[in-house]
């Protein structure tokens, strides 16, 4: 069996009722009770004005948490290569310019068009921090966030380089809504390193298994795991979050799955 | 890296449906370019369209993937025994370990640009036949491909605009050598739609004309959509003369700006030198790039600026989108395939369309087919949000 090892050196996290990783610790260990309410996305600070002003749900999300996890792994951006993934593009920015190619004036705006590419998050992240590195932006629908982590642990394996992982997924108003309901909008960041340094917060190590996947204990937290791909991660982060040694199984692709090994550092 | 070899490959573009019409159409500088009649658009402008895409009957366990895009990937599939390499290397490695990687930048939107026509008068809903998963998702290629051939492994859509599949021979790469999967269905599929056509319009780089790479008068691209695959193996103890190699692969941001590339093309160069870094190859071992040359200002100049401050002026080089459109997500693949082509053919495609090289563009940039025995060849795509990758390819012989 081929396993995957890497080093989690920083984390960032924003959704449905969690803030960041620190405070959503305690919540995904069970010692503080889950409080649903909706995401609040940051404005994106690390970009110029006109840029913020612009940018929608998918870049404030990606931003946010990428930005949270280099800063808890103390790592400058520009030397990480990263690994975008999310079941689509911004939601309402692809509302908007279905519905002007309805109707009897299609000249959509060429912001609305240069934002609608699924690496707007991507290339947003590269202007915002100075990153020059390579970008893989992916999209496996549900398996979005399997596809994210195996697409970086090979990075971080074969090409011998940290790299971070953006696996975030936003909303799509309605009539799509109905169409591909996602709950709302959550993010997970990992900063993944090859070797163990001072930062180290756990060793993982990766498999594809037929196991079935870990659920979250909490109803609440569970209904967050399935009705957001990028979700499927969350029990990764329980795992972090408990700090025992543990195996995890992580929903992937139908009855594929990402079994993951985990020890606290 | 590892080299990897390409057993099977095959592209279907509108200048030809598998390799033979392919490498015809190249021979005979024919262009697939037309004036626009796609659907309802009504766009002065010239579009690159594959012949009787809808033509193509999904199988009826898969109807719910029915769509334009998945139709041209199944219409790209079935051409020169592209499938029936697949179901070889299902049947010698396993379903599971056949990893499936595919580009795209809109996948079946098309799709939903045409259910938001038909929304209920009264409550907004799409119409009840409009599935979104398997058709305007962008990984609905990827998933149709993987149910296709009944694979039960690693699968993926990368979107990163118009290098997305250049890019997946590199997270290919990375996944046949980290040992999950011995062999990678990877290519690109995208397919005519509202979004781009109109989208390219509004940031006026769509040609009035026929697109003219590295001409002077360079007005835009033309769209075109094209399906291309290769599947990536190991490479035996024993190769043929003429099997192609994957040798190199070079990826990097340009950190500038969402729609236009850097101005000096330092993303471009930085890819293009992380790839021959990785083929340990010299610029000098490099005998004809196949350009991302899309035929607006901004990209033709900063490629070319790129390419000059690398190469100087003494490599040939051109770009093959006069003949096929811009496919987009599809054109890593579609130039991958076209390289191979020349790789075994001992031959370069001209540029067509191009009347008078920029001069600025200090390049040997070709006019004229040429016939050359070649070795090792690059090919360059970037994208929207400053995405670049460059992949080197070589014969077996060399």
């Amino acid at each position: 069996m081929t396993t995957l090892t890497a080093y989690i050196d920083g984390i960032g996290l924003l959704g449905p009722g969690l803030i960041d990783w620190p405070s959503s610790q305690p919540i995904l260990t069970g010692q503080h009770l889950y409080h649903s309410q909706k995401t609040i996305l940051p404005p994106p600070e690390l970009l110029a004005s006109a840029e913020r002003r612009r940018s929608g749900a998918a870049v404030k999300l990606t931003l946010a948490v990428g930005l949270e996890a280099v800063t808890a792994a103390g790592v400058d951006a520009t030397t990480l290569p990263s690994v975008f993934s999310a079941s689509g593009g911004d939601g309402d920015n692809c509302h908007a310019i279905c519905e002007m190619l309805a109707s009897d004036d299609r000249q959509i705006s060429p912001t609305r068009f240069h934002n609608s590419v699924h690496n707007a998050a991507s290339g947003y992240w590269s202007i915002a921090t100075g990153a020059m590195t390579p970008a893989s932006v992916l999209s496996g629908y549900d398996a979005s966030f399997g596809a994210g982590l195996l697409e970086a642990m090979t990075q971080v394996v074969i090409d011998n380089t940290s790299t971070i992982l953006l696996a975030s997924d936003t909303r799509y108003p309605e009539p799509l809504n109905s169409a591909r309901p996602i709950s709302d909008a959550l993010g997970i960041s990992l900063v993944l390193s090859p070797v163990q340094t001072t930062q180290s917060l756990a060793k993982i190590t990766i498999s594809l298994s037929d196991a079935e996947a870990n659920q979250m204990n909490n109803a609440e937290l569970e209904q967050l795991r399935l009705s957001i791909p990028a979700g499927r991660g969350l029990p990764l982060l329980q795992a972090i979050a408990i700090q025992q040694s543990t195996h995890v199984v992580l929903d992937y692709l139908g009855n594929t799955r990402i079994a993951v090994d985990f020890t606290p550092c | 890296m590892n080299p990897l070899l390409l057993s099977h490959f095959t592209a279907t573009s509108s200048i030809g449906q598998g390799l033979i019409p392919t490498l015809n159409a190249l021979r005979q500088r024919y262009s697939g370019l037309h004036p626009c009649n796609f659907e309802t658009v009504d766009l002065t402008t010239f579009i690159g369209e594959v012949a009787k895409v809808d033509n193509a009957v999904i199988p009826e366990n898969l109807s719910h993937f029915d769509c334009r895009n998945n139709r041209l990937a199944l219409l790209g599939l079935n051409q020169d025994g592209f499938a029936d390499a697949v179901r070889n290397a299902i049947a010698e490695y396993g379903s599971q370990r056949v990893g499936v990687f595919m580009g795209t930048s809109t996948a079946g939107i098309l799709q939903t640009e045409i259910a938001y026509r038909h929304r209920d008068p009264q409550t907004g809903a799409l119409p009840a036949d409009f599935i979104y998963r398997t058709t305007h998702n962008t990984f609905s290629v990827g998933d149709f491909t993987r149910e296709y051939f009944g694979l039960t492994g690693p699968a993926v859509v990368v979107s990163s605009a118009c290098s997305s599949s250049a890019k997946v021979f590199a997270s290919a790469r990375r996944m046949i050598d980290a040992g999950l999967i011995d062999a990678a269905i990877v290519g690109g599929v995208d397919s005519l739609c509202l979004t781009t056509l109109y989208g390219f319009n509004s940031l006026g780089l769509t040609s009035e004309k026929a697109c003219r790479p590295f001409d002077t008068q360079r007005d835009g691209i033309s769209v075109g959509e094209a399906a291309a695959f290769a599947l990536l193996e190991r490479p035996p103890a024993r190769l043929k003369p003429d099997d192609i190699l994957l040798l190199g692969v070079g990826e990097s941001s340009d950190a500038y700006h969402m729609s236009s590339p850097h101005p000096e093309g330092l993303g471009a160069q930085m890819a293009m030198q992380q790839a021959l870094t990785m083929a340990r190859l010299q610029t000098g071992d490099i005998d004809y790039i196949n350009l991302h040359g899309t035929a607006t200002q901004s990209n033709d100049t900063a490629e070319g600026k790129a390419v000059n401050h690398l190469f100087g002026n003494t490599v040939p080089c051109s770009s093959t989108k006069g003949q096929t459109g811009h496919t987009l997500g599809a054109a890593g693949g579609l130039e991958a395939v076209i390289c191979a082509l020349a790789l075994q053919h001992n031959f370069m495609p001209a540029g067509l369309n191009t009347e008078q090289l920029d001069p600025d563009l200090n390049l040997d940039y070709l006019l004229a087919n040429r016939d050359q025995p070649l070795s090792y060849v690059l090919s360059n795509s970037f994208g929207f949000g400053g995405t670049n990758c460059s992949l080197i390819f070589g014969r077996a012989s060399s």
